[in-house]
């Protein structure tokens, strides 16, 4: 007996749930014979807004937790997404990869996790300091995560674009809203379900598909995101983050030409980028001719 | 004036009242309408702070911040009143002066109420002697579970008389009293027996105020208006902390009761978070961005 083919419906990651946009919204995505593969939600800045709320309610205890407790969820994550290669692999294809790239963009997207579970409980060391100072303080600073973090994923490479730009985030502590892909977003929308089954709480990793030139402004201007990454060379857009970021003085990171498929697309700097430092200056004895008195 | 028998208040249809209440939930509100909306919950509000860990401090701190909002927003109205426990009463009047707030205090061994009626008079006692405009009194839930209408009667009747002239708003505790028969039979007893205001929760137990007990409380408020044309005042208190939720219960007010409550001497919030999130939705509709907790002042 014949059966029907069960379709997947592509939608939107918030807070641990998978809504469709509240706008009722879609696109239609084709492939490049002009085939729909797909509808995918157009969100709006409502989504965005709440993706905000979920992502600021994630982040005190995600940043609380342990390096090593971020480590082992990072690297579930790896796992679930070895998993579901077949799946990432055919999606795609769908979009017009060939199956050689498609496999190598998985296995990098895979490593490149492993790496920055390593990383989590390792970057604090190798960027602090105690730093020498001419009072009897015992004076040292310390990386800590910026916030909430609004990315716009680069457009080419879908998956291995969307691991790089989240996973040094998320590794640092912060909670995320990331554009994905606006014309390759099918394997974002899957990537959301990978880290759904990952322990990954609800909240820190939230994942809308629509325009980056609707959505920009709003991810540029709102008052409770911290910091924006933006990975793309368009120069209007680039512009628009920078003016509408100066309300609350958001840190701003522009990848123009970045290639994530480039070794030098990760590493532990593009944790720093979304770390603050704070300096303590802690009271102590007078420090001796030799010897210090902590 | 003639007394209904308590025993046989009229009973509710739950399921109505929720649906009713699921349709307060569909109106669209919006720009101006919505600013006006929100300017008039801000002005609703009472504002509180029932904790043990409550010191004078604490309680100055909320007193200004009843008064300075949000500077930075031209022309936004002060909130109704503070709330606070009896010893802080004082405090709060001496910080208040002339700014037109109100110091509402809890009373009658808030919030459990179970104390000697001659301890209750006196703690309602000190609070007014103290500078108190209102008195938040709690019911004897265990009382009125019981079926002992005529003691939870004329326990608020005497704290009404040691009121003063002071406002009495009877605390019901709704989630104690469980069931939404109880909350009208609890409002008809407080109404007659003189509150000013009846108020759904002390913010101790949850559920605290939810829709469809305050839209029970409105109906038992409005059928006694009908009948006697006196108005009585309505605050739900506990749980309503979002900006979204206040207008929700303005439109329930509005389409149950009329215009005529729609001012903070007849109805308010008992809320300390709802402020921060009305404030940041008028900084929303005034500068179009959408607004951060880090930039508003936290009590």
């Amino acid at each position: 007996m014949s059966r029907l083919e069960i379709i997947k419906t592509y939608k939107i990651y918030i807070g641990g749930q998978f809504p469709r946009t509240e706008s009722g919204r879609y696109y239609p995505l084709k492939n490049k014979s002009g085939k729909v593969l797909a509808n995918i939600c157009l969100s709006s800045r409502k989504d965005f807004r709440n993706a905000v709320v979920a992502a600021r309610a994630a982040f005190g205890s995600w940043s609380s937790k342990s390096g090593l407790n971020r480590s082992q969820i990072l690297y579930r994550i790896a796992e679930m997404l070895e998993g579901r290669r077949a799946q990432f692999i055919q999606e795609m294809q769908l979009q017009g990869s060939s199956v050689k790239a498609a496999e190598d963009e998985v296995n990098l997207a895979i490593d490149r996790l492993v790496y920055y579970a390593g990383w989590c409980d390792k970057y604090q060391q190798l960027f602090s300091s105690v730093n020498p100072v001419a009072s009897s303080h015992f004076n040292f600073s310390v990386p800590e995560p910026s916030g909430v973090v609004a990315i716009l994923a680069p457009q080419e490479n879908s998956l291995i674009g969307l691991v790089s730009a989240i996973a040094p985030v998320i590794a640092g502590g912060n909670t995320c809203i990331v554009l994905a892909s606006e014309n390759y977003p099918l394997c974002a929308v899957t990537f959301a379900e990978v880290i759904n089954s990952s322990d990954v709480p609800g909240g820190v990793v939230n994942i809308l598909t629509g325009s980056a030139s609707e959505l920009i402004v709003h991810f540029a201007s709102h008052m409770d995101v911290n910091a924006v990454v933006y990975y793309g060379s368009n120069e209007a857009q680039i512009k628009l983050i920078q003016e509408n970021a100066v309300a609350n003085v958001k840190r701003v990171f522009i990848h123009n030409k970045a290639n994530s498929l480039d070794e030098k697309a990760q590493g532990p700097y593009h944790i720093l980028d979304l770390q603050e430092i704070k300096t303590t200056w802690h009271p102590i004895e007078n420090i001796g001719a030799a010897k210090a008195g902590y | 004036m003639t007394y209904p028998d308590f025993n046989k208040t009229v009973t509710v249809d739950q399921v109505g009242i929720e649906e009713r209440c699921s349709r307060f939930q569909a109106r669209s509100i919006k720009k101006e309408t919505k600013v006006e909306g929100l300017k008039l919950a801000l002005n609703m509000i009472d504002l509180t702070t029932l904790e043990g860990k409550d010191t004078e401090g604490k309680v100055r701190q909320m007193c200004y911040k009843a008064v300075h909002l949000h500077d930075v927003y031209p022309g936004l109205p002060t909130v109704a009143a503070v709330c606070v426990y009896p010893t802080f009463v004082k405090t709060a009047k001496e910080a208040l002066k002339t700014s037109g707030v109100k110091v509402a205090s809890v009373a009658t061994a808030f919030p459990s109420g179970q104390s000697t009626r001659a301890i209750k008079i006196a703690d309602t006692k000190f609070a007014v002697e103290n500078g108190a405009d209102e008195v938040d009194m709690v019911i004897s839930r265990g009382e009125f579970l019981k079926g002992n209408y005529n003691f939870v009667f004329d326990e608020i009747a005497a704290i009404k008389e040691a009121c003063g002239k002071a406002r009495l708003k009877v605390i019901f505790e709704t989630g104690e009293i469980s069931t939404l028969d109880n909350v009208r039979k609890a409002s008809e007893i407080a109404i007659y027996a003189g509150a000013d205001f009846i108020k759904t929760s002390t913010g101790k137990i949850s559920p605290a105020a939810t829709m469809p007990v305050t839209l029970v409380m409105l109906e038992a408020i409005r059928d006694y208006y009908y009948q006697t044309g006196i108005m009585v005042g309505m605050k739900p208190a506990g749980g309503i902390s979002t900006a979204k939720s206040a207008l929700h219960y303005l439109i329930m007010l509005r389409e149950t009761l009329g215009n005529a409550w729609l001012s903070n001497e007849w109805f308010r919030f008992g809320a300390s978070s709802l402020a921060n999130d009305v404030l940041m939705q008028l900084m929303k509709e005034k500068t179009g961005l959408y607004q951060s907790a880090d930039y508003f002042s936290k009590d």
